[in-house]
């Protein structure tokens, strides 16, 4: 690409462009052109030369879109005669549509003591946003009861299948190395005073009473909550939410109403599953580690635990699936329209369910130790 | 570029395409041409397989039979880089417009400005709002795909699929969801990158209008026969096709 600039007699200022303009080579610098235009005397006109041009594309369409602007802003004027007509055509489609000027955002940088406001406010906000949407949950569970709740049974019964069974895998691999690793760190203070066989109560008090439910419940938040999480935002981004509140029909009771309840029916069952998957770790670590027979080991536990301990762990369980489903559907609820938010929506429903978990579960603990369970 | 149009040069050729999701058939048999500095249409009723012709067009679904040959060339057939270096010619406008939703306009048309030249970010930035204002969006850049209009957000992809100056441009009905002033500025565009910059351009449409304004070729695909029906310039058909359905569907329905 070249450009020249040539000054006519009657202070025209004959722009000569000729060449190969390829984006492929870059734009060409407006300095030059900047210089010609603002030299005094300052050209009354600005015409174009063309008759060396070769090929061309969007670059010289930037370069003459730039060279009007710099005109525009001299009130020069530019007479496109010289141009090829195609670029006439385009530029004047370019300028079809004109810039609207009020659409442009202002970016630049907020000072700090306003971004501090906005977090704060955001915060707030998003506090009133849960306190909302477990009222909400509230009010659908109670038409549950009602039998007025309106959702289609297949999905429960899809999402059950998806919260239940197919978690059972995992949840074996998980609770059967908890149980272990319960009876390893337990032998090895209890070996010291030859009192081995209190594994048994040990493993057993603590799958059931804690580990079964929390274990569970933290598998249960990466694995479905997540998942609620980032099925419910592309619902969300691809406005399926809309469509429903549109029909009338209310997304808290046809979506989060069904994965609330196969959370909250399966969570225990799984947490059940997990105590006793556990149970079996601590034994094989009892029998091949301690020499404790497998009727002794059994006998022990036994012994050790009654009903009251399993329906602490299973109580626990079951408050966790209400957080785990709450935390998923409400940050996939909350998802804005990317895809990126998408996945912020999974990752913070993680977070949102464990650390409602763990606090949760501090909490029972105390109310447990207060009414004697 | 101009005299390129004169030369009846084949560009895109497809021959004995068959396209299959899984075993179920689609299309079959289909042959055409489209030459350099053509503006071929793809006709046919909602679900007769025109986005799926022009994904294996591009090369993102694999024919189940026939080739697609560019400038003689089969796609399928070449090794990965040879398809990456065609692909790279290609310019496209997905149906649902296919904006990458965490990424503002002016990043939207930057991404592939950036990828392939080695422009500098200022003048990326002109080329940018070049761009978007040839499709009417002159200051939406800083917007995102989720808070423009259905319509504006046709058009940002327009501007995308325009970015790199491609030789072959592919539009999947890029009218739908427009005024009728944009939708006629639109064609008015696409006639000027067809005669201006030399471009090939393919364009699923429905629009008659638009049909006629543009198209210098076509091919009309049959859902019940799954296969094309007709080729050849639309005026053409117009007149001298006796396929009933060709006919209702040039004038809608109303010769019939
Ligand atoms: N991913 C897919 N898997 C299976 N079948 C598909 C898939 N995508 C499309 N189809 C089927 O292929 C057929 C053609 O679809 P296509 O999207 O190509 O239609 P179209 O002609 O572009 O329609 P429209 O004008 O409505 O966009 C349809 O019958 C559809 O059911
Ligand atoms: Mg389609």
């Amino acid at each position: 690409m070249n450009i020249r600039f040539d000054r006519e007699p009657d202070n025209t200022l004959v722009v000569r462009i000729g060449g190969d303009w390829s984006i492929a080579d870059g734009l060409p610098s407006t300095d030059e052109l900047k210089r010609q235009i603002g030299s005094k005397p300052a050209p009354g006109r600005v015409a174009f030369d063309t008759s060396e041009l070769a090929c061309w594309d969007s670059s010289l369409l930037a370069f003459l879109v730039k060279l009007t602007d710099c005109c525009m802003q001299e009130s020069i004027l530019i007479a496109k005669q010289g141009l090829p007509e195609g670029v006439v055509k385009l530029l004047d489609l370019a300028a079809a549509v004109p810039e609207k000027k009020d659409a442009r955002k202002h970016g630049g940088s907020t000072p700090f003591l306003s971004r501090v406001g906005e977090a704060a406010l955001n915060a707030g906000q998003s506090t009133g946003e849960m306190l909302a949407f477990i009222g909400e949950a509230f009010v659908a569970l109670i038409k549950l009861i009602r039998g007025r709740a309106r959702f289609r049974r297949s999905d429960l019964f899809l999402l059950i299948q998806e919260c239940g069974a197919q978690a059972l895998p995992i949840v074996t691999l998980i609770s059967v190395l908890v149980g272990l690793i319960l009876a390893f760190v337990g032998a090895v203070e209890l070996r010291l005073f030859g009192a081995q066989i209190y594994v048994a109560d040990l493993v057993g008090i603590g799958m059931a009473r804690e580990m079964g439910a929390m274990m569970t419940a933290i598998v249960m938040a990466g694995r479905t909550g997540a998942a609620f999480a980032a099925q419910l935002g592309t619902m969300e981004v691809n406005e399926e939410i809309d469509a429903l509140k549109t029909l009338g029909i209310s997304p808290m009771e046809f979506l989060v109403l069904p994965r609330m309840l196969a959370l909250v029916l399966m969570l225990p069952l799984l947490c059940l599953y997990a105590d006793l998957m556990g149970i079996l770790g601590g034994g094989i670590m009892g029998v091949d580690l301690l020499d404790i027979s497998p009727t002794q080991y059994f006998n022990e536990t036994i012994l050790a635990l009654n009903l009251t301990q399993f329906a602490v762990g299973l109580i626990k369980a079951g408050v966790f699936g209400v957080l785990v489903a709450l935390s998923g559907c409400l940050r996939g609820m909350q998802c804005g329209r990317s895809a990126s938010a998408v996945g912020e929506a999974a990752t913070s429903a993680v977070v949102t369910a464990i650390v409602s978990i763990i606090v949760s579960d501090a909490i029972l603990t105390v109310i447990y130790d207060r009414i004697g369970m | 570029m101009e005299n390129q149009l004169s030369k009846k040069e084949a560009c895109i050729e497809v021959r004995d395409l068959t396209m299959e999701y899984g075993s179920f058939v689609i299309q079959r048999n289909l042959s055409f041409t489209v030459n350099r500095g053509d503006i071929f249409v793809i006709m046919g009723e909602s679900g007769c397989g025109k986005s799926t012709l022009l994904r294996h067009m591009v090369g993102l679904k694999e024919p189940a039979s026939g080739l697609v040959l560019y400038d003689g060339a089969s796609f399928w057939d070449c090794d990965l880089p040879g398809r990456r270096t065609l692909m790279r010619r290609f310019g496209i406008l997905y149906q649902s417009g296919a904006l990458w939703s965490s990424m503002t306009l002016a990043e939207n048309v930057a991404l592939p400005l950036g990828e392939y030249t080695s422009l500098s970010p200022v003048e990326i930035k002109e080329l940018v709002s070049l761009k978007l204002s040839l499709a009417g969006l002159a200051g939406f850049e800083e917007f995102y795909p989720s808070e423009i209009s259905g319509g504006m957000r046709k058009r940002a992809a327009l501007a995308r699929a325009m970015a790199l100056d491609p030789d072959i441009l592919f539009f999947d009905e890029p009218s739908a969801g427009l005024d009728p002033i944009s939708a006629r500025r639109l064609d008015e565009l696409i006639l000027e990158l067809r005669d201006s910059l030399g471009a090939t351009i393919v364009v699923v449409t429905h629009e008659l209008a638009s049909i006629f304004a543009i198209a210098n070729n076509s091919v009309f695909l049959d859902a019940d026969a799954r296969t094309m029906t007709a080729v050849g310039d639309p005026h053409r058909l117009l007149h001298e096709s006796n396929d009933p359905k060709i006919r209702s569907f040039l004038t809608r329905g109303e010769s019939n």
